[in-house]
């Protein structure tokens, strides 16, 4: 460990981070261990690894992980098919097995000459088997290379995030290597600082109003799909640009009328039905 | 430093007696975290850090705010006798970072910490009972340096909730509530078990290099390669679910909607309907719209093939005639006896098989148990999940039986 000052997160000019999750980051940072972010969708997992990497100035690799992943991908991919091509053609790439060799983002991460970040992002949607193959290789950050016959090794042991979004249970062996955050939808005072930091010069009425709208949207019930930290800022970027006031937000609101761009915050039919009809009824 | 160490091996046992399954490797990473000083002589820090390190998954979150307040609340109340035998160095490094500096000068004023240590053992040894209020002796309230709830800010806490410090506690929040509900939901051995129901077939895109027909086809070729491709195995197995709802079944919901969630993600080709007691002429797909949406079983039958594997899921406990007799059935008039519809899934699907969630021990208490198990040629499991194993097996291989 360096200066411990130095590599402590605290957010950054564009992610707010509340302490608890200053807590979990620089503690995994510390320990050298993975840390598994878990949450709504839209509160800000997958942005965590790059706002990490950019207030810890270091490089970023991103794995994203699909249902066909293979935990070899992440690793390295051996190119068999076209080493025989070459061969048969006389090229002399063919007596280095190197050549085809194709790194994968964890032995990309595992070769920087400077401590990096590496984000495997929604490993749920792996095969269920997926994290018990990566027990290993985040441990003792380290694998064997078969063709190569040797062993890889990180210089220095990357920071790893590790976000799910829930569709399958981890294992527990690879859940014990963990480091677990879960990121809650924010309280009013945070979700303020959020916008805040993403629109500086945002009227305060407007957001206020805004604000109240978009609680109010959550706190409905039976809603499907609640609103999430993205969509409400995708929601007042649309606000500005289609140049809505406070006033008309909250005139709006008394006339029980559904606000503007509502399709921004509710992305369901049914759910837009259900509240058009609550409005209609004028339920608030 | 030890008797933190014994605290925190004490909150360790305090969580796996409760039921929060924490293990050793976790706790050596929390004395590792401690020892690197990733949070410093800050409750809240520490409770983040150890949250983000015990606890797994988001519904454990609440069970451990719980734990953790029931304690650490604990803790605070240091017994007087425990008190005196606490290291000063540990005790002075403690208070002294929980001190605002107007304390500290108060402290001082009082003639420093060491002076009021000292006072402090004399007061308790000079003190012979429990006593609230006055302005010497240890106890709850009043105004002397030691005791609880206390207004000298030269104090030491001495049991109970403090005077104003460490009033708002994050974990008696219990911000998690909602997520804890109190559901063991285990799925993941039962989808373990479901993953032997594997038949691999080829279909689709050709991703996959065809080693032997490549090699075939490159020696025809004169040695010159000549590339065949090939679809990569993937699961197709298909699966016909028929459940068993409401009544006794009740009882087994948990089981079932695991059970069930389980299969969804295991098998893409599922289809499910669910019945009453015993299959009659008709079945349904949406539990509250039973009575309106009902889908003939003949329909169900005639419209999936003999590659489908039947799963029949229910207890299998009825009265017999709703089993033997035409208008058997406790709900509705049944022109056929439930046993030939169940005839009819027997003839036209060679694998099937019935899981039933009672213990298969109670099984020859109930005649109509035994009745549907003869039925099924021993093809009946207990819903458990090594039960499940030999039930994925037999629907491979419908040779292997189950004998309770």
């Amino acid at each position: 460990m360096e200066n411990k000052q130095n590599a402590s997160f605290q957010g950054t000019s564009n992610y707010v981070a509340t302490r608890e999750l200053q807590t979990a980051v620089n503690a995994a940072v510390a320990l050298q261990r993975p840390l598994l972010i878990k949450g709504e969708p839209g509160t800000g997992k997958t942005l965590l690894a790059f706002e990490v990497a950019k207030a810890l100035n270091k490089q970023l690799f991103t794995w994203h992980v699909k249902s066909t992943t293979t935990a070899q991908q992440g690793l390295y991919e051996y190119d068999a098919v076209s080493r025989l091509r070459d061969s048969q053609l006389g090229d002399d790439r063919v007596h280095h097995v190197e050549n085809y060799i194709k790194k994968g983002k964890i032995w990309e991460a595992f070769e920087t000459d400077e401590q990096s970040v590496l984000l495997i992002d929604e490993i749920d949607k792996a095969d269920i088997e997926f994290p018990n193959d990566l027990l290993q290789e985040l441990d003792r950050m380290e694998f064997y290379c078969y063709e190569l016959k040797r062993t890889i090794k990180a210089k220095h042991r990357p920071i790893i995030i590790i976000t799910s979004n829930n569709e399958k249970e981890l294992p527990d062996a690879f859940l014990r290597r963990c480091f677990f955050h879960f990121i809650r939808f924010p309280d009013k005072e945070t979700m303020q600082q959020i916008v805040d930091v993403h629109y500086p010069k945002l009227e305060e009425t407007l957001l206020t109003n805004a604000l109240k709208t978009f609680f109010g949207i959550r706190e409905v019930k039976n809603i499907k799909k609640k609103p999430s930290t993205s969509e409400l800022i995708d929601w007042l970027r649309l606000l500005l640009v289609g140049k809505v006031s406070a006033e008309d937000l909250e005139d709006l609101n008394k006339m029980n009328e559904i606000p503007p761009y509502l399709g921004a915050l509710l992305k369901n039919e049914s759910d837009y039905d259900l509240f058009k009809a609550l409005r209609e009824k004028g339920v608030k | 430093m030890l008797l933190i160490h014994q605290m925190l091996t004490n909150f360790f046992y305090h969580l796996r007696e409760n039921n929060l399954k924490v293990n050793l490797r976790e706790h050596l990473t929390l004395l590792e975290a401690l020892n690197k000083e990733v949070v410093v002589y800050n409750t809240e820090d520490f409770y983040f850090l150890s949250r983000a390190i015990y606890v797994k998954h988001e519904q454990n979150l609440d069970l451990f705010d719980r734990l953790f307040s029931q304690f650490f609340d604990g803790v605070e109340e240091v017994r007087v006798e425990d008190f005196l035998k606490i290291d000063d160095s540990w005790l002075i490094k403690k208070f002294l970072s929980e001190l605002s500096e107007e304390e500290k000068e108060a402290i001082k004023a009082a003639g420093g910490l060491d002076e009021l240590l000292e006072r402090l053992r004399k007061t308790i040894e000079e003190q012979k009972e429990r006593h609230e209020g006055g302005t010497k002796w240890v106890g709850t309230g009043g105004t002397s340096p030691f005791g609880n709830g206390g207004y000298n800010p030269a104090g030491i806490r001495i049991g109970g909730k403090g005077g104003g410090k460490n009033a708002a506690k994050i974990w008696d929040k219990r911000e998690f509530k909602n997520y804890d509900d109190n559901l063991e939901l285990n799925t993941r051995n039962t989808q373990m078990a479901l993953r032997l129901l594997r038949i691999l077939t080829r279909e689709g895109v050709e991703d996959e290099l065809n080693l032997e027909e490549t090699i075939d086809r490159t020696c025809n070729n004169a040695g010159f390669l000549d590339i065949k491709m090939q679809a990569s195995k993937q699961n197709r197995v298909k699966i016909l679910l028929l459940l068993d709802v409401g009544g006794s079944m009740d009882d087994f919901v948990e089981e079932c909607s695991m059970l069930f969630s389980s299969a969804k993600h295991q098998f893409k080709n599922l289809e499910f309907y669910y019945f009453h007691n015993c299959v009659y002429e008709n079945m349904w797909k949406d539990n509250n719209r039973r009575y309106e949406d009902k889908i003939s079983t003949w329909d169900v039958l005639n419209k999936y093939n003999k590659d489908y594997k039947v799963i029949f899921v229910g207890d299998a406990s009825m009265s017999p005639w709703e089993l033997s007799e035409p208008r058997g059935s406790v709900e509705h008039f049944n022109a056929e006896a439930g046993t030939v519809w169940l005839e009819r899934f027997r003839d036209k699907f060679p694998n099937l098989i019935w899981l039933n969630p009672i213990n298969d021990g109670y099984w020859q208490y109930t005649h109509t148990i035994q009745e549907i198990r003869k039925w099924s040629d021993n093809r009946m499991f207990p819903l458990t999940i090594s039960g499940l194993e030999k039930a994925m097996k037999c629907l491979k291989n419908s040779k292997l039986k189950f004998n309770s």
